[in-house]
């Protein structure tokens, strides 16, 4: 395998080249064997492999083994051979394509041993990502692909300014502890740029904008690559940063409130996301090894519950057509297996024993203790109960049980359900053996056993107990058709409205301008030939011609006016 | 007069989950007399210290996104709302 001298994450993205000129079973076959191909490429990678090109003067290491980039790169080309076998049959070719582009990209990234490879195949993750949204073509989908490219374009140009301020400064492109040195102007543009994708505060709302309009499989792509990636660029550039445990925590309760009030089966996911994703950047500014381990771990366990719920979801939205909790309610009676799969990723997500979840979030929590940082340690036990209560309960209650909705409709196919069956598998095998997990991410977590009687405990009663609570408030937390407010407010309203009045001053200033204009060639021409009829075409032409000579004589102005600046 | 009801959503079903989760409940408490915790902090030594505070932070925090709630929840029409308005205005000066 030494001989391996190019980046695994070109095979994806030249599938994704081949795709649209592919159909039926050909095309079937190159989006579900890619990814298991790409998947033994990176267990086979040796351990310490770089392998390097020239580009413009710089040595690019654009292949690299590093501890937490395997892990990422292992559970990514996992869920791309998942999220594909859900997609496969019902998915158009713009979609397939798109995200084996998105998670081809998204593999490239966290095996990038430079900062300019990074920031390549980071671009066209967000391309890849814009065009599966794009991809489901309704008319919400399209505007909301627009907002999330425009805040990818920002992140990606505000990351760009910090590399290149960074290369400048130090000369060296490798992507290392970003934290080493004296944290100046270049490291702060870098973590920014990576934090616009992560969903940090204040603009956490694209996340919850954008997911919900892609298809049923196209959100389940979405909920894998963006934010993780970003988790891995942190995890290796920004470890115990310490503003990163606030920020993490924001996300932490801003996930579960928003999601607490939401109504769209999807964007309650979608606001799950943002909290999970806050666990994580919480863990990173601890940024013990332990911490890390615990990151790493949760991130991959993330992965798969949340694109399992995603996927039960996404199997209601594709046999329904409804998304919103006030029309749904009482499918489990025909759809039993999409509810029970959907079950399975509630109670991973809730971090249940004997799940994923409680395997690798306890880890994060027990870091926390370990460095006596009482709050966030009692916030995290807080959010943990709080994560069963909107995650684990709400979204399965409201969708496949409360009151009835009338609605029985069918199983998903086969492919579908199939997907559904392979992650909840994982969500039960890693809880209950966790090993080979651990083994992946390293040594520091080798002697870490989640399952003590003492834990197992107080687990239990916390979310049984929040479970009480769910069933008693349940009054108080009815859906109602609504959305909540929140920073793209700013961007969908204000400026909106601001550009529209702007608009609307222009066309009409330019509108009376014309008149003017208009009333004034025309009375010229009146005087210089006052026979010719109004409206006949001599005087048509002659007003053209008067008008034309007056745009030119305009423009020529403006040329001169621009050059004369210059 | 309907069909009879599936089993799940049945009232005595439905009692005798509820009588399950109580038990559940009360039996997890229980368990804390035969068990020693790994405290890190003070107040972790108290009682059924798991269950009174999930219990808690769960009502806190839907109090909490209910106050918020009242703020900042919009029908879910709200921005399609201001998006229909311009193209309305485009058709008024189209025509």
């Amino acid at each position: 395998m030494s001989e391996l001298n190019f980046p695994i994450a070109f095979i994806l993205i030249a599938g994704a080249v081949l795709i649209p000129f592919l159909r039926g079973h050909l095309r079937s076959l190159l989006v579900l064997v890619l990814p298991l191909l790409v998947l033994t490429l990176i267990l086979l990678l040796p351990e310490g492999h770089a392998s390097t090109i020239e580009f413009l003067g710089f040595n690019l290491v654009w292949l690299q083994h590093s501890q937490f980039g395997i892990v990422f790169a292992v559970i990514f080309s996992i869920v791309a051979f998942v999220g594909n076998l859900y997609a496969y049959r019902q998915a158009n070719s713009l979609e397939l394509s798109a995200a084996l582009l998105y998670s081809g990209s998204a593999i490239g990234v966290v095996l990038a041993g430079d900062l300019i490879t990074l920031f390549i195949f980071w671009e066209l993750m967000a391309v890849g990502s814009t065009l599966v949204i794009w991809s489901n073509r309704t008319k919400e989908a399209h505007r909301a692909g627009l907002r999330y490219v425009l805040i990818h374009l920002l992140g990606g140009v505000i990351l760009m300014v910090g590399i290149a301020a960074h290369v400048a400064q130090t000369g060296d492109i490798t992507f290392k502890d970003m934290t080493a040195g004296q944290m100046g102007f270049a490291e702060i543009m870098i973590l920014i740029g990576v934090l616009v994708n992560i969903g940090a505060p204040p603009i956490s709302a694209w996340i919850a904008d954008a997911y919900p309009e892609a298809s049923p499989s196209g959100s389940v792509f979405l909920s894998a690559f963006t934010t993780k990636t970003a988790v891995y660029v942190l995890i290796v550039g920004f470890a115990g940063t310490e503003a990163l445990i606030y920020i993490g925590l924001y996300m932490v309760f801003y996930g579960i409130i928003y999601a607490l009030l939401e109504n769209d089966m999807r964007r309650i996911l979608a606001y799950s996301v943002v909290s999970q994703v806050g666990f994580m950047v919480t863990g990173i500014g601890i940024g013990t090894d332990l911490a890390l381990a615990g990151v790493a771990a949760h991130a991959f366990s993330h992965i798969i519950y949340k694109a399992l719920l995603l996927m039960s979801a996404g199997s209601v939205l594709y046999q329904t057509g409804k998304r919103k909790c006030t029309d749904l309610g009482g499918l489990f009676q025909t759809m039993p297996k999409t509810a029970l799969c959907g079950i399975i990723g509630a109670l991973a997500i809730s971090a249940f024993p004997l799940t994923s979840g409680f395997i690798s979030k306890s880890m994060v929590s027990t870091a926390a203790a370990d460095q006596h940082l009482m709050l966030v340690w009692f916030l995290f036990t807080a959010a943990t109960a709080g994560t069963f209560f909107y995650a684990g309960l709400k979204f399965p209650w409201f969708v496949f049980f409360q009151k009835d909705s009338g609605m029985r409709p069918e199983e998903p196919p086969a492919n579908m359900r199939w997907a559904m069956y392979i992650f909840a598998f994982f969500c039960l095998a890693l809880g209950v053996y966790p090993a080979p997990l651990y083994d992946l991410i390293g040594p520091t977590v080798n002697n870490y056993n989640a399952y003590s009687a003492s834990h197992v405990i107080s687990q239990l009663q916390l979310l049984l107990f929040s479970g009480l609570a769910f069933f008693v408030l349940l009054p108080l937390i009815k859906c109602t058709l609504t959305i909540s407010l929140d920073f793209d407010w700013l961007y969908r309203k204000l400026f909106f409205g601001f550009a529209l009045s702007i608009g609307k001053l222009t066309a009409k200033t330019y509108n009376s301008l014309l008149g003017f204009l208009n009333n004034l060639i025309s009375s010229i021409g009146q005087r210089k030939y006052p026979r010719l009829n109004r409206f006949s075409s001599w005087s048509q032409t002659i007003e053209g011609m008067l008008s034309i000579t007056l745009l030119v004589f305009g423009l020529s102005l403006l040329l001169y006016l621009f050059y004369s600046i210059l | 007069m309907s069909e009879e009801k599936h089993w799940l959503v049945r009232p005595a079903t439905i009692k005798k989950l509820w009588i399950f989760l109580l038990t559940s409940l009360v039996i997890t408490v229980l368990l804390e007399f035969f068990v020693e915790h790994k405290v890190h902090f003070g107040i972790e030594a108290s009682f059924g210290f798991s269950a009174w505070f999930g219990f808690l932070s769960c009502l806190l925090m839907v109090i909490g996104a209910k106050i918020l709630g009242f703020n900042i929840k919009r029908p879910d029409t709200y921005y399609q709302n201001s998006y229909n308005q311009e193209n309305k205005h485009n058709k008024e000066s189209s025509e």
